[in-house]
């Protein structure tokens, strides 16, 4: 494999702490050295006026393989994941048939490891084919390889149920990562329950639908002592819930997606060229998008440290399920390939967040709450590595974009930053 | 000037096409009645009801205002969203438009179902309802009703009562008064009237009583029974008890208010008999405008 060195950047390692100028040197797929780096190797990355990162991780992606790989295969979706700068990612279970058995775990890494591009971290299904009903074999999901569990695109309704699956989690040592939506008051609702649903006569999905489930959820991970992790947090309520919890010693975490950090449900107001109201469907995604004090509340977690991680919750969907009807349409955008660079320009860019924070919240974090040894810097780890070119100015065309999906709402959309090389265990698998 | 090619909804339409509207309705209205209703604006011109929510009157109001325009008129009804039915709706406007057609006029249970067709085809597009979203020929024809009897919006107290959660027609009226000046009020029970309404410029309040001796039209609209008995509404006594117009709330109304109702009416539960045949009521006119008013959307959205 052979040697690089990547020259002259500026690294930025939150896990070490370190945010200044230093070189990296990869020997024979691992981290050699830090700092400043005199010798030769056998490739030399010129890092100048670049950050140096650990390989970002994105902690919840949806592949469609088995059952929809028209829409993204895990060759696919790891290729989309490179492209967008990750060099690993965490695959919830909700395929068809769902990930509730070893050999479901086994097929995802065998399946990543034939593409050999990002790595892949199999998060396996709380319930048996995530039905709510019976749990899963835990162990045996734990021992093929799952780093976590989660039902996500569902709720475990059943408290009692879900207390049983954090007391095996928590012997597992494995995260249970909550999608904390209450159905029961969510039911048809296809966008934020306010001002804009009431105004486009939409159903809407209340915000109390999801404070009620994350409450819920703190209390039981406070009974068992489970490690909790709420899925992409979308509301001011739930951020205050994680808040308390924190700050009550519960082991609690908590991710939010860059689109809720970006966007508010005003997009659905959106009009064309022609005025006309386009009940435009990449809006459409749940949790859905709230109002604007609802991202202003994120960003201030993401600050504090309440919200733990920044993710895609990367959903693929084949153009027919969104060229419908709003009500009719499919939840989800894709987010792989458009996450760093909304990050940089919406958040970075404007203050709101340092770099060393938001690429946190992307390499070390997401490593601890997987229990993963990535996410740093450090000699003698994996070299997976992400060098990120922060003044590069492009335009987001879904067209060129390496998910085989193009739900996005970003299409056309001006921004900056843009990940220049991505390499895993040593090895270069996009940019130069 | 009117130079739009689509009716999807009444919020965008400023004061100058709202009122330009009424105005080109009123030429239509006078041979309504009389035996000479024919005109020949749309002569040549094929006009289909594309409707995938069953409805006879509305249908029937649109066909008939066609027809008077001399246009072809073809309905295909189909229930059921895309998903059921296989072909989607995009898929079933641009088949229909390859026939050579001119208007749809689409209703649909979908909010936003006439606006993906209309930013999918060439024809013109007239939004007969989409989901709880706007009905805007509705709004249009209460609007024309009010302005003959009352002549003008400015400070009049416009009241609608009932499930504005669920009612495009509310929407549709809300922003079309709102527009030329009205002071609208909406009221209804607790659980059917969204808090947000508010920021569409109406007042919501919650005890009728309290509003309907003051109002100069009270707009009810029907209350679907599927609501009453659910988990929703208690029972038909308790709605009409509470936001029913019955003959006592209709004796303190002011003499010369005006009593108005979208359609079909459930007699005895959201207004009675009496009152929907009474003297204020304006229900039957309602009727004769809608179809003056549609004349006058389907010559516009062609630019005739």
């Amino acid at each position: 494999m052979g040697s690089i060195l990547i020259q002259g950047g500026r690294v930025c390692d939150p896990a070490s702490g370190r945010d200044e100028p230093a070189d990296v040197l990869v020997r024979d797929g691992k981290i050699v050295q830090v700092g400043r780096v005199k010798g030769k190797a056998d490739r030399v990355i010129d890092a100048a006026g670049k950050i140096v990162c650990p390989g970002l991780i994105d902690m919840h992606v949806h592949f469609r393989e088995p059952g929809n790989e028209e829409a993204e295969t895990i060759a696919s979706g790891v290729a989309a994941a490179v492209g967008g700068g990750f060099t690993a990612a965490a695959l919830m279970p909700n395929t068809e048939p769902p990930v509730d058995t070893a050999q479901g775990v086994e097929r995802v890494r065998l399946g990543a490891a034939r593409a050999g591009l990002a790595r892949v971290h199999p998060i396996a299904c709380i319930t048996k084919g995530r039905k709510g009903a019976e749990l899963a074999d835990l162990a045996s999901l734990s021992q093929a390889g799952a780093a976590g569990f989660s039902d996500d695109g569902a709720w475990v309704a059943d408290a009692e149920l879900m207390r049983r699956a954090m007391e095996c989690a928590r012997t597992l040592g494995k995260p249970v990562i909550s999608h904390a939506e209450d159905p029961k008051r969510s039911a048809h609702g296809v966008m934020h329950e306010g001002a804009v649903s009431t105004r486009l006569g939409l159903a809407g999905i209340s915000a109390a639908s999801e404070v009620a489930a994350v409450e819920r959820d703190v209390l039981l991970a406070e009974e068992t002592g489970a490690h909790l992790h709420v899925a992409h947090v979308s509301v001011a309520g739930a951020v205050e819930v994680i808040r308390r919890a924190k700050a009550r010693g519960v082991h609690v975490t908590a991710e939010a997606t860059a689109h809720h950090l970006v966007l508010s449900d005003e997009c659905l107001l959106e009009r064309d060229e022609a005025g006309i109201l386009k009940f435009d469907t990449n809006y459409k995604m749940k949790p859905p998008l709230r109002t604007r004090g609802d991202v202003e509340a994120l960003r201030t977690g993401l600050g504090d440290g309440t919200i733990d991680c920044i993710v895609s919750d990367h959903a693929p969907h084949g153009l027919e399920t969104k060229a419908v009807e709003f009500s009719e349409a499919s939840f989800g955008i894709v987010g792989l390939e458009t996450t760093l660079p909304l990050i940089i320009t919406e958040l970075i860019e404007t203050g709101v967040l340092s770099w060393s924070r938001a690429v946190g919240a992307l390499t070390a974090n997401p490593a601890r709450v997987l229990g993963v040894s990535s996410g740093a810097l450090s000699a003698g780890a994996e070299a997976d590595i992400t060098i990120i070119d922060p003044g590069r100015e492009w335009t987001i065309d879904v067209n060129a974009l390496r998910s085989r999906s193009r739900n996005s709402p970003f299409d056309g959309r001006k921004v900056k930053g843009i990940a220049a090389c991505v390499i895993v265990g040593g090895e270069v698998k996009a940019g130069r | 000037m009117w130079n739009r090619k689509h009716l999807l909804g009444l919020e965008e339409l400023s004061r100058e096409e709202l009122v330009e509207i009424l105005d080109r309705a009123r030429t239509f209205r006078d041979r309504c009645t009389s035996s000479e209703r024919k005109h020949t604006t749309l002569a040549g011109k094929t006009v289909v009801m594309l409707f995938f929510e069953p409805s006879t009157r509305t249908t029937t109001s649109f066909t008939l205002a066609a027809q008077r325009l001399s246009a072809d008129v073809v309905s295909f009804s189909s229930t059921g969203s895309s998903t059921t039915k296989g072909e989607t709706l995009i898929d079933t406007a641009r088949n229909i438009e390859a026939m050579g057609v001119d208007i749809l006029v689409i209703r649909h249970t979908a909010s936003g179902a006439p606006h993906l067709v209309a930013r999918h085809v060439d024809a013109s597009v007239v939004n007969a309802g989409d989901g709880a979203h706007e009905h805007p020929t509705q709004g249009l024809l209460d609007l024309y009703t009010i302005r003959e009897k009352k002549k003008k919006f400015e400070g009049l107290k416009v009241v609608i009562v009932g499930d504005i959660a669920h009612s495009r027609v509310a929407r549709s009226d809300i922003f079309g008064l709102v527009t030329l000046g009205a002071e609208v009020f909406v009221s209804g029970p607790e659980t059917l009237v969204p808090e947000p309404i508010a920021e569409l410029g109406v007042t919501v309040v919650k005890d009728f009583d309290e509003i309907v001796g003051e109002a100069d039209v009270v707009n009810i609209l029907r209350i679907q029974r599927e609501r009453i008995e659910g988990t929703v509404l208690p029972s038909t006594a308790e709605y009409t008890r509470l936001y029913g117009l019955t003959r006592d709330r209709e004796r303190r109304m002011k003499p010369d208010a005006l009593v108005m109702h979208p359609g079909p009416i459930n007699r005895g539960v959201e207004i009675a008999p009496e009152v929907a045949d009474g003297e204020h009521s304006v229900i039957l006119e309602q009727v004769t405008n809608g179809v003056a008013v549609r004349m006058a959307v389907l010559s516009m959205v062609v630019g005739k």
